[in-house]
């Protein structure tokens, strides 16, 4: 295995340095990890999932089940990369995975030894006893081997970001097929987006020879799709996922030529691209064979190893043997042998379809028919295969083994919308179903094609595509490419796309993928023999079929043939129970080499045909996708749009400990006011309660309500009556929802005769307004009401406390706030000098209370002025810890009590409604549940044991009954009382029980109390609100 | 049964795995059953189960339109928890974990049921006094339950992230100790082996396309293999219960939405527990594979796709790193979707219906897969006594017209908000 | 993502939309009292597995309520409205 001197895509004047598992090595700018790891002469790479065998590279492409690797370090770290994907850059590190101590001697390899007992879903059928428990022992062990690399666990340091893009016509695929379709569309003037998830474009182009006809075609064609302002070429970029509406998820990968992204570059972008239409020319990946030991360092994809040599300039083996049963793996043996390898073909097929065996004379590469290999000889690398053939057997040393089994196409993307792929009998393969309007195809994806077919189907593509989006200008013929790198068969079909495989007939006679050649199925094991037995079997067709050794379906999961036939054998026929009884296709590939040769396998064993067992549903993503690259830059600071209102930077700058809620940041408390949070609120409240405080109520929900039908709709809306407020007055109102239970609760102050002032509360808010916009909408048009959020304009406070008329007659000296101007409920709206005022005096705490609403950029102002005017009057600022404490004292409800399943009378808010009918949620109201004996209602509770404090959450029982089960209600919310000097609290008590003077248990087993309290009106202050009036 | 155990295994494995048996029979439908389950998920599954087993009733089909284990039962995050503060929900899924804790054994099938511990982080005060309430009621109910201040959450789980900047700080959490994951396919095989032990006919490839009545009462199913008679007729399709209680003339309060979920790249052990966010609809476990898995709210609109949007696919790789910073640079290896009978409350319907002879086992919402054994077997008391079994006399079908719903979220009555 | 075409923004993802659920129910007269009526209105859904109409709110837009109706299971759009014209 070595480097050439000349060819290929790689330019040997940028070296690249990196390691593999400490070891240095150097590449070149154009190779991957893959090829650069092979230019060094690298062949074991990785250790298989369950048996720790050594794996080599197998593929050239995202298909890849082999060669994972781990990449960076720290927060860079990251597992389970495909080498085979992953650009070469200066400074790479990476390293092998699943193995310890080392790659080479890896102490699980023993494993190996127990593969007998391990075959598929062996632990569905063990570990469980001797206990209950004993399957946690054994998982322990089992999870410790499972997994491929280990994670990092340090926050990554790069940066990713989002991008939005909106095409035409959305082309997946930079083969022959998008090109051609790419410069159609463009000529015909669509909007064109071409995705290629490799680093350079050109698809299968790319592994043909730098100085053929089919790199001329490529380079021209690039040259003038550049020269196309319409037409946006995306290399990097792997389309992951289809989604509805023609949304394409596409992740773009940094190109820096280096590991790591750029300072200020993001390490990869999510790029959701909105299409009109789509062509799919996404190809198609070829299969491995099957047979013992397939999985050997050394064994690879027939099409990998021209890549290697054509476009990483890497002859990946002097001796080869190309085993294959369809045409398309000559060129790799032709072009190997070009480069100088000793190439013998074993083809399985009774003759190549063209005339292939006289091109092969000329290139002295032997060609053996009905030949399959039978075994793979070599452990860390291959060493040579036994042949089976009519004559019997025969052993070919070779230090590189290029295999084709056909092709499949490479229908993912197609299948994300739901579509199922179909069968084509004539060249066995899954094909993409019938898309729906504006979803094209071409080219590979669409089964066997030549290059020129390829060609012409995605020039008809690129035409409809954009006929499709409207875009029909004229368009020219399509440039052609006749391929003559390798003489074309009489019929003139060139080989380098024909994806036909021997037909399936040959391949149940004894082919690749029979039943027939699954090792040691149909057979005991006699004594003496083991799984990996050098030897070569007597040269009858029995050898062939006993070949000793693991033969892998799904390479990257260990499952074998045997395993299929085990699954069978136990009734998991269905194709999607396979897949979970073995686990095959659940690997980092998702079975791209594996499925189809499970599926055939499967049918085989069922005598059925391939169709008939269907397929697994293709998921997305197409690759694995990186979380950093979804989530963008919503992380951290920015994983929520948070709110802040107006005042807020005075709150961070004057001590206040902010809390999220509802995407608002407010002040929870004040560091000022005490040392915690249970310190500061007290302190809070007493403030409030002798002299004043002032609260950032900014957040509340305000809606405007305007409209001759104002009144009549809010009457509707809220269950109590709204028709008949004054203007200038305001009212507490509640709203319940459709099935009579309450929603949210806010006042609602009128302005005018047709105009009104809403409030919400802050959770509520947006909920509340789209319910309002939805009644209008769909319910009574006829109402001519506006409503229309205004809760970002108006920033609002509230000064609260003895001496609040005071301070907001010293901040405004101009207005009158007299209790006689401004009584309780009571509205001024006034222009103060360049300030509009609203304040409406309301009242959350029990305390004479004002909140004043002015425009957001005036708040912090307005804000500063009551501050500075009632510093003399002992005003400070207090939280929401402490305003919940203030109005659980006055008995007022809040989040903890509307918790969407208590009803107005569960409240006690009944007598607010009186008679009233016509409103929201009436109707359900009167569910029979509803007037249950047992069903909670609102109490107050206050604990009577001295040194003892009631909990949020407490569960209540009467005293002597056994604290078990759900009780009698809760305890919702909980303060202490400096007014008291004593615990007290809200609940939720069954009406039977809820009797004031009732003694009850406030039981929280979570931290060991029970507590005696009293049932008690729930409010606790002033029941007769005469500190909030006068 | 033929029985697995290690010495099967070891046997075998001396013998090319020749001597395993199928799991279940594939059995042609018979004219007629005793009880006729339609849905071969794990409800319906184990009700048959707990038909044989409990109530020796074996005259029993249940019939599947594809693959047994196809629909929820194979695309849920696989936890099992009993954390339910609702009268009704608490006793019912506490059952279901006792039958959890003993179910390998009983089915002589390791469904790996996991008991490493289900933590539900508290990212506000409120948030964590709301626990506190469940906490309480979980222990009143003989349920295992702790409440974790930050710095425990942190010697568990030092990945998650304790930034002082965060949005949602951790502020404690709830964790149930007993609550973990199991492998969920192998929970509908295992109920499949043992049913089909006792004689149950488990037809996969059949679907119902009606409901055969004499006078008011239902007498059996048409099929796409024919006519079978059942003597009862038990609905376990949670995700699809609309569209067959159409075909009996049915009328419900469910909708169909999709609940996607996802799967991470297998990596070595790093999540131990099951982690749930409170601020947010996001929660994650690691599979015995490796790989992490995770989900998070409805998709948000009707639908019987299987298949979500990428909206919800970011919200939760957005809500991962929140919670989780580390989580950055692993890869999502897949993403589904699932079909879910959402009702107005959030929690299911088992009971009778009103039309005699048929049975309802639905709504589940994304509950189901934690309730699949006292499912299985309450269902399977009704269908064999004719009575509604104590443990779900409050998944009545009346309570959306009585008020007795049970809304944990007290997010109704809108099914996709649940 | 779902592409609502909203007849007064134009086509956007459906993640600007609130849903609202059925379009298909009636819902009783604000002061209609029958229970029934009401019943059925807030719980029972034929909850189709085809075409369902339903409501979204273009609520990061013009925020008008559009009724929208869908296939369930293919999530193809077949046509759009104001909710107020369809009422009208």
């Amino acid at each position: 295995m070595r480097r050439l001197a000349i060819g290929g895509r790689i330019d040997r004047s940028q070296p690249m340095e990196f390691t593999f598992d400490g070891r240095a090595m150097t590449g070149f700018r154009g190779d991957t990890l893959a090829s650069a790891l092979l230019a060094n002469g690298v062949r074991l790479v990785g250790r298989s999932f369950k048996y720790h065998r050594p794996r080599g590279i197998l593929s050239a492409g995202p298909e890849e089940p082999n060669a994972l690797v781990t990449l960076g370090t720290g927060g860079r770290r990251e597992p389970n990369l495909t080498a085979t994907t992953v650009e070469l850059a200066d400074g790479l590190v990476a390293e092998s995975q699943n193995r310890w101590p080392s790659l080479k001697f890896d102490a699980q390899g023993i494993n190996g030894l127990f593969a007998p007992f391990l075959s598929a879903g062996f632990y569905y059928k063990t570990f469980m006893g001797p206990t209950r428990r004993a399957w946690m022992f054994y998982e322990h062990f089992i999870r410790k081997a499972a997994g491929f690399g280990r994670a990092g666990e340090e926050p990554d340091p790069d940066r990713y970001d989002v991008r939005h893009l909106f095409a035409d016509v959305a082309i997946v695929g930079s083969g022959p097929a998008g090109l051609s379709a790419a410069l159609a569309a463009g000529e015909a003037g669509a909007r064109v987006v071409l995705i290629e998830q490799d680093f350079a474009l050109g698809g299968t182009l790319l592994s043909d020879p730098q100085d053929s006809e089919s790199a001329a075609w490529l380079s021209g064609m690039l040259a003038r799709l550049a020269g196309m302002p319409n037409v946006s070429l995306m290399t990097r970029t792997t389309a992951f996922g289809a989604y509805d509406g023609n949304v394409l998820g596409l992740v773009e990968r940094h190109g820096s030529g280096t590991a790591d992204p750029k300072e200020g570059q993001a390490r990869q972008m999510l790029l959701l691209l909105r299409a009109k239409s789509i062509v799919y020319a996404s190809g198609a990946l070829e299969r491995p064979l099957t047979f013992a030991n397939n999985d050997r360092p050394g064994i690879m994809l027939a099409s990998a190893a021209r890549i290697y040599l054509n476009r990483f300039a890497v002859l990946t083996g002097t001796r080869v043997v190309v085993a294959t049963d369809n045409d398309s793996a000559y060129r790799a043996a032709f072009d190997l042998a070009t480069a100088g390898a000793e190439v013998t073909i074993a083809d399985s097929r009774a003759e190549p379809i063209h005339d292939l065996r006289e091109q092969a004379r000329r290139r002295g590469v032997a060609v053996r028919t009905n030949s399959l290999i039978a075994n793979a000889l070599g452990r860390r690398a291959v060493r040579a295969v036994s042949l089976s053939e009519p004559g019997g057997a025969a052993t070919v040393r070779c230090d590189l083994v290029a295999v084709s089994g056909g092709w499949s196409p490479t229908v993912h993307l197609t299948s994300h919308f739901g579509v199922k792929p179909v069968y084509r009998e004539d060249i066995q393969t899954f094909v993409p179903g019938k898309l729906g309007a504006g979803r094209f195809v071409a080219g590979a994806v669409m089964g066997g094609l030549t290059t020129a077919g390829a060609i012409e189907q995605g020039h008809r593509a690129g035409v409809d595509a954009s006929a499709f989006c409207g875009a029909a200008k004229a368009v020219q013929q399509p440039v052609r490419l006749e391929l003559t790198e390798i003489d074309a068969g009489p019929d003139d079909s060139p080989l380098g796309t024909s994806l036909r495989p021997a037909p399936l007939a040959q391949l149940v006679r004894g082919g690749y993928g029979s039943p027939a050649i699954l090792p040691e199925l149909h057979r005991p094991r006699r004594s003496g023999e083991t799984s990996h037995a050098k030897r070569t079997r007597g040269g009858d067709e029995e050898g062939a079929k006993l070949a000793a050794g693991k033969a892998f379906v799904d390479i990257q999961m260990d499952v074998t043939t045997q395993d299929i036939a085990l699954a069978h054998r136990e009734g998991y026929e269905s194709v999607e129970h396979l897949k979970r009884y073995t686990t095959l296709g659940m690997g980092t590939d998702q079975g791209k080499t594996s499925n189809f040769y499970a599926l055939s396998a499967m049918a085989g064993l069922r005598g059925m045909a391939v169709p008939e067992v269907g397929t697994t549903t293709f998921r997305p993503p197409y690759t694995p996708v990186a979380i950093g690259a979804l989530a963008g830059r919503s992380i951290g600071h920015h994983y929520k749009p948070i709110r802040r209102t107006p005042m807020h930077d005075w709150h961070v700058a004057n001590g206040a400990q902010m809390l999220e809620g509802g995407l608002w940041m407010r002040p929870w408390f004040y560091r000022t006011s005490g040392r915690d949070v249970n310190e500061a609120y007290v302190a809070e409240m007493r403030m409030v309660r002798e002299t004043a405080g002032l609260m950032d109520i900014s957040t509340l929900g305000k809606i405007d309500v305007q409209g001759p039908d104002a009144a009549e709709f809010l009457d509707r809306v809220y269950a109590n009556g709204f028709a008949r407020l004054p203007v200038g007055r305001a009212r507490y109102g509640i709203m319940l929802r459709d099935d009579g239970i309450v929603f949210d609760d806010g006042t609602t102050t009128r302005l005018g005769e047709r105009h009104f002032f809403m409030t919400t509360s802050t959770a509520k808010a947006a909920d509340v307004m789209s319910r309002l916009e939805f009644l209008l909408d769909t319910a009574w048009p006829d109402l001519r009401v506006s409503v229309t959020s205004v809760t970002y304009e108006w920033a609002a406070m509230s000064v609260a406390g003895p001496n609040s008329r005071d301070i907001l007659a010293a901040a405004f000296p101009d207005l009158d706030v007299s209790n006689e101007a401004l009584p309780h409920m009571g509205l001024l709206e006034e222009q103060y000098r360049d300030m509009h005022l609203r304040i409406i005096r309301l009242s959350f705490s029990g305390e004479r209370a004002y909140e004043i609403y002015v425009g957001a950029s005036l708040g912090n102002e307005v804000w500063c002025r009551l501050m500075e005017a009632g510093a003399p009057f002992g005003l400070k600022p207090y939280g929401v810890e402490a305003l919940g404490a203030l109005r659980v004292e006055k008995g007022h409800i809040a989040g903890p009590e509307i918790d969407g399943r208590t009803t107005l009378d569960d409240l006690g808010l009944s007598r607010m409604v009186g008679k009233r009918s016509g409103y929201v949620g009436e109707v359900l109201e009167r569910r029979e549940a509803f007037s249950d004996p047992a069903r909670p209602r609102l109490v107050g509770l206050r604990c009577f044991e001295p040194g003892k404090q009631l909990h949020a959450g407490a569960i209540l029982f009467r005293p002597n009954e056994s604290l078990q089960g759900h009780g009698l209600g809760r305890i919702t919310s909980v303060t202490y009382s400096p007014a008291l000097d004593a615990w007290v609290a809200l609940g939720l008590l069954a009406r039977e029980a809820a009797v004031e003077g009732a003694e009850i248990v406030a039981a929280s087993p979570i931290i060991g109390q029970a507590v005696r309290a009293r049932v008690v009106s729930p409010i606790f202050l002033d029941p007769k609100g005469e500190r909030l009036r006068g | 049964m033929h029985g697995y155990s290690a010495f099967s295994i070891l046997r075998n494995g001396l013998t090319g795995q020749r001597h395993w048996r199928r799991a279940w029979r594939s059995p042609d439908p018979k004219s007629a059953y005793d009880v006729v389950i339609v849905g071969g998920g794990g409800h319906g599954l184990a009700t048959a189960f707990y038909l044989a087993e409990n109530h020796g009733v074996r005259n029993v089909a249940v019939l599947e339109k594809g693959y047994i284990g196809g629909g929820n039962v194979g695309r849920n995050t696989t936890i099992v928890r009993s954390n339910y503060r609702l009268d009704g929900n608490t006793q019912f899924y506490e059952f279901s974990m006792k039958l959890w804790e003993g179910l390998s054994r009983a089915l002589n099938f390791n469904v790996m049921f996991s008991q490493r511990g289900f933590l539900l982080i508290a990212n506000s005060p409120g948030e964590l006094d709301t626990f506190g309430y469940r906490a309480n009621v979980m222990k009143l109910n003989g349920i295992d339950a702790e409440l974790l201040d930050r710095e425990e959450v942190r010697r568990m789980v030092p990945y998650l992230n304790f930034s002082e900047k965060a949005l949602y700080p951790v502020h404690g959490a709830l964790l149930q100790g007993r609550a973990g994951t199991a492998r969920h396919d192998a929970v509908a095989w295992g109920y499949a082996r043992a049913a089909d032990a006792y004689g149950v006919d488990i037809i996969q490839g059949c679907e119902v396309t009606g409901f055969v009545r004499q006078g008011e009462r239902i007498v059996g199913v048409e099929t796409t293999r024919g006519r079978i008679g059942a003597g009862k007729v038990g609905l376990a399709v949670a995700g699809h219960t609309s569209v067959l209680a159409q075909k009996a003339g049915l009328e419900l309060p469910i909708e169909s939405h999709i609940l996607q979920a996802f799967v991470t790249e297998p990596i070595k052990p790093l999540v131990h527990h099951v982690v749930a966010y409170g601020a947010d609809h996001f929660y994650v476990s690691q599979s015995d594979k490796g790989g992490l898995v995770f989900g998070g709210g409805l998709d948000g609109y009707n639908s019987y796709a299987q298949r979500g949007n990428l909206g919800v696919v970011r919200e939760v790789a957005e809500a991962s790193i929140a919670m989780m910073p580390c989580i950055s640079r692993l890869r999502i290896l897949r993403h589904w979707g699932g079909v879910m009978d959402m009702t107005p409350d959030g929690s299911p319907i088992i009971c009778p219906t009103p039309i005699d002879g048929l049975y309802l086992n639905g709504g589940w919402c994304y509950g189901g897969f934690k309730a699949t054994p006292a499912s299985g077997w309450c269902f399977a008391h009704m269908l064999a006594k004719g009575e509604v079994h104590p443990l779900t006399a409050a998944y009545r079908l009346d309570r959306f017209r009585t008020g007795r719903t049970i809304d944990e979220a007290g997010a109704g009555p809108f099914t996709w908000l649940q | 993502m779902l592409r609502i075409e909203c007849p007064c923004c134009g086509p956007r993802d459906h993640d600007e939309f609130r849903y609202g659920g059925d379009a298909s129910v009636t819902r009783p007269a604000y002061d209609d009292p029958d229970f029934e009526a009401w019943y059925r209105y807030v719980f029972v859904r034929e909850n189709p597995a085809g075409l369902h109409r339903e409501y979204w709110q273009h609520v990061v837009g013009c925020r008008q309520w559009l009724v929208v109706e869908r296939d369930t299971r293919s999530h193809t759009i077949a046509s759009i409205r104001f909710a107020r014209e369809t009422r009208a």
